[in-house]
């Protein structure tokens, strides 16, 4: 029997219960749909994790003092601890491992600020003016304080985006003085938005200031919280790790078999970390809603055994004029596929509507990929073969004397 | 090829049948030995449980014997799995039953045509044959009616145009008029009797309708899964009178 007219049948006897077949299919729309959406919703979220990393520069080196791996016996707890970074440590990294191009200090500190009768309760952060080109930040309005502020320890600053809006809402911030910890700082600029950081929060909720400042007046100390390092490719920055930990060891007097005081991490690593984490949410949703899809196959394999019984004497009818077993086998396999391919194109335009839709409404980044339209294409024309299987093998094992005689 | 060199169409040797119920068998055929050659129109009659249909069924290849031979055109068809008797169906036999069996919501002509499918026809031809097929029975004009739009009548010829499509060796009519008033019923019977005459039809009738039956040239007679007579007529008068003959033999078993 040619395919031609075997679909023609198929599709004829799904025309016939033409209610029916759309629920049946609708099993397999919403199963479909759903792991398109979801599947959609994960990778856009993958992908947005990954742009922000990269945009970060995926060559760059991230040192912060303390150590996870340094217990309690140790009394080191974390980056605020541990007084050993210093900028002398950043300028010898500079001096001694070529593959690092350039480098920034980091000293936080968490302050009420104060402008008028506007206050707003934010990270300080201390740093070098070059922090902001190794990050591509550019200032929308004045200009970024200066190395003359550094070595002054200057009680100037430039604000983020966010910090600028809630002080001064539509006034000019620039030149205006505001207070940091109740010290008068002078506001030299105000940054471009960044948006928010792979990691949700808002970055343009911080205030830069020079990081002798932040060091002396804020926080009274001599330390580095980190150092961030551009290395001169992504290669470099993960070849650039153990030379920087071997004059780091050195420079703080780390003995053979002691731990260090400090981590050095490569953006490349986090990268990988977000992609596997977010492969991880992505497979997690998908498998989620490939349960309705499971679902939906059952449904047709529910329906498919009603039909077979119900036509029962037209198999029997089939059968006497000469059908084989295969023949009825094969008719029956078409309509549970046709039913499942057809719920599938539908689901997956479907899909395609409501990630549109989850991007539009619910702000979600949502990347449709071509690799997951042809994955729940082909998931569902398997379910339609793998439920339609045993209704179909039913059928073509009827009996066709038995068949006839059906009442 | 093990076969009997004659020029019977239906050769069957020693044919028995038993249904095995798990408990109990039931013998339905213990014997037939039955030769049927071309051109004839034989009846099989039998009280129900005589075993006729069961004979049906197994002429018809929808069914294997327990034991014994059965020769369809010189070929050993008693043993062929679902496969092969399905191919035997569909060219070699012609079904026509009493519930007419037609295709619900699918023309005359599709009905009359789904043989064809499965003889793998193009569609052309089986378009074309299907034509000439319905033309046969006289219902060229019925083509596109639906079965519930057919008398019992009507349905019953496009029932025999499907049968006799694929130019089968046999058709096999299963109380053909059992579902007809007497009129139709006269009307059906002399269809088949003109196929038989004109186109050299083999036809096989099962009934127990005396009227139906005396249309034959050749009455066999089962009981209790044995062949008790077979009788070949001259014309229906004496077939009348060898089917009352046959009404009035003893009915209880004679086994």
């Amino acid at each position: 029997m040619e395919y031609g007219v075997t679909l023609r049948v198929a599709a004829r006897a799904l025309a016939r219960n033409k209610m029916r077949s759309a629920l049946t299919m609708l099993g397999i729309v919403i199963g479909v749909c759903a792991v398109i959406a979801m599947v959609s919703v994960g990778q856009g979220a993958e992908r947005q994790v990954q742009q922000q990393i990269e945009s970060f520069g995926t060559n760059v080196v991230y040192i912060s003092a303390g150590s996870p791996s340094r217990g309690i016996g140790g009394m080191r707890f974390g980056s605020w601890a541990v007084k050993t970074l210093t900028i002398e440590d950043m300028e010898a990294i500079l001096k001694e491992v070529p593959l690092i191009r350039e480098a920034a200090p980091g000293v936080m500190e968490s302050a009420q600020v104060v402008f008028g009768n506007q206050n707003w309760f934010t990270r300080v952060m201390g740093t070098t003016p070059n922090y902001l080109s190794m990050r591509n930040w550019a200032v929308a309005a004045g200009s970024m304080f200066t190395e003359d502020d550094i070595h002054a320890a200057a009680n100037v600053c430039v604000l983020g985006k966010t910090v600028a809006d809630l002080l001064f809402g539509e006034q000019n911030p620039v030149g205006q003085t505001i207070r940091i910890k109740s010290l008068p700082f002078r506001v030299a600029g105000v940054l471009t938005p960044k948006g928010q950081s792979a990691m949700g929060d808002d970055q343009d909720d911080r205030i830069f200031a020079p990081y002798s400042t932040v060091q002396k007046k804020l926080k009274g100390q001599d330390w580095l919280q980190f150092i961030s390092a551009s290395a001169i490719s992504r290669e470099a920055s993960v070849a650039a790790v153990p030379q920087i930990e071997s004059l780091l060891r050195e420079r703080h007097r780390i003995r053979l078999g002691e731990d260090n005081d400090f981590q050095v991490r490569t953006q490349s690593e986090v990268a990988d970390l977000a992609q596997a984490t977010g492969r991880i949410m992505t497979l997690l949703l998908g498998s989620i809603a490939s349960i309705s899809l499971l679902v939906g196959g059952i449904g047709i394999m529910n329906i498919m055994l009603v039909s077979v019984t119900e036509r029962t004497r037209e198999i029997g009818i089939r059968m006497a004029v000469g059908a084989t077993e295969d023949d009825i086998q094969r008719q029956f396999l078409v309509e549970a596929v046709t039913l499942s391919l057809f719920g599938g194109v539908i689901g997956i335009a479907l899909g395609v509507v409501f990630s549109v839709l989850i991007s539009n409404f619910l702000q979600w980044p949502t990347l449709v990929s071509p690799a997951a339209v042809g994955m729940a294409a082909t998931f569902s024309a398997a379910v339609g073969i793998f439920f339609g299987y045993y209704p179909a093998r039913k059928a073509a094992r009827l009996d066709p004397i038995e068949a006839l005689r059906y009442e | 090829m093990a076969g009997k060199l004659n020029n019977a169409v239906i050769c069957l040797e020693d044919i028995h049948k038993v249904y095995d119920l798990g408990e109990v068998k039931v013998p339905a055929l213990q014997g037939i030995n039955l030769e049927i050659g071309p051109r004839e129109f034989v009846a099989i009659m039998g009280a129900s449980g005589s075993g006729k249909s069961t004979l049906m069924n197994l002429i018809g290849c929808l069914d294997r014997p327990t034991s014994g031979r059965y020769f369809l055109e010189n070929i050993d068809v008693s043993q062929l799995d679902s496969r092969d008797r399905a191919r035997i169906r569909n060219r070699k036999i012609g079904f026509v039953f009493q519930q007419f069996n037609l295709l619900a919501r699918t023309t005359a002509l599709e009905n009359v045509e789904l043989p064809t499918i499965y003889a793998g026809l193009a569609r052309q031809e089986r378009h074309s044959r299907a034509h000439a097929t319905l033309k046969l029975v006289g219902l060229e004009a019925r083509e596109d009616h639906f079965p519930s739009q057919l008398s019992g009548g009507q349905q019953q010829r496009v029932a025999i145009a499907r049968a006799l499509i694929n130019q089968p060796s046999i058709l096999l009519a299963d109380e053909p008029t059992g579902n007809l008033d007497s009129h139709t019923s006269v009307e059906i019977m002399e269809l088949l009797t003109q196929l038989n005459h004109e186109q050299g039809l083999l036809v096989i009738l099962v009934t127990h309708e005396a009227d139906i039956a005396a249309y034959a040239q050749r009455l066999v007679l089962l009981r209790d899964g044995l062949i008790l007579r077979d009788v070949h007529v001259r014309d229906r008068q004496e077939a009348y009178e060898v089917v009352k003959d046959l009404h009035a033999l003893p009915t209880e078993s004679v086994s």
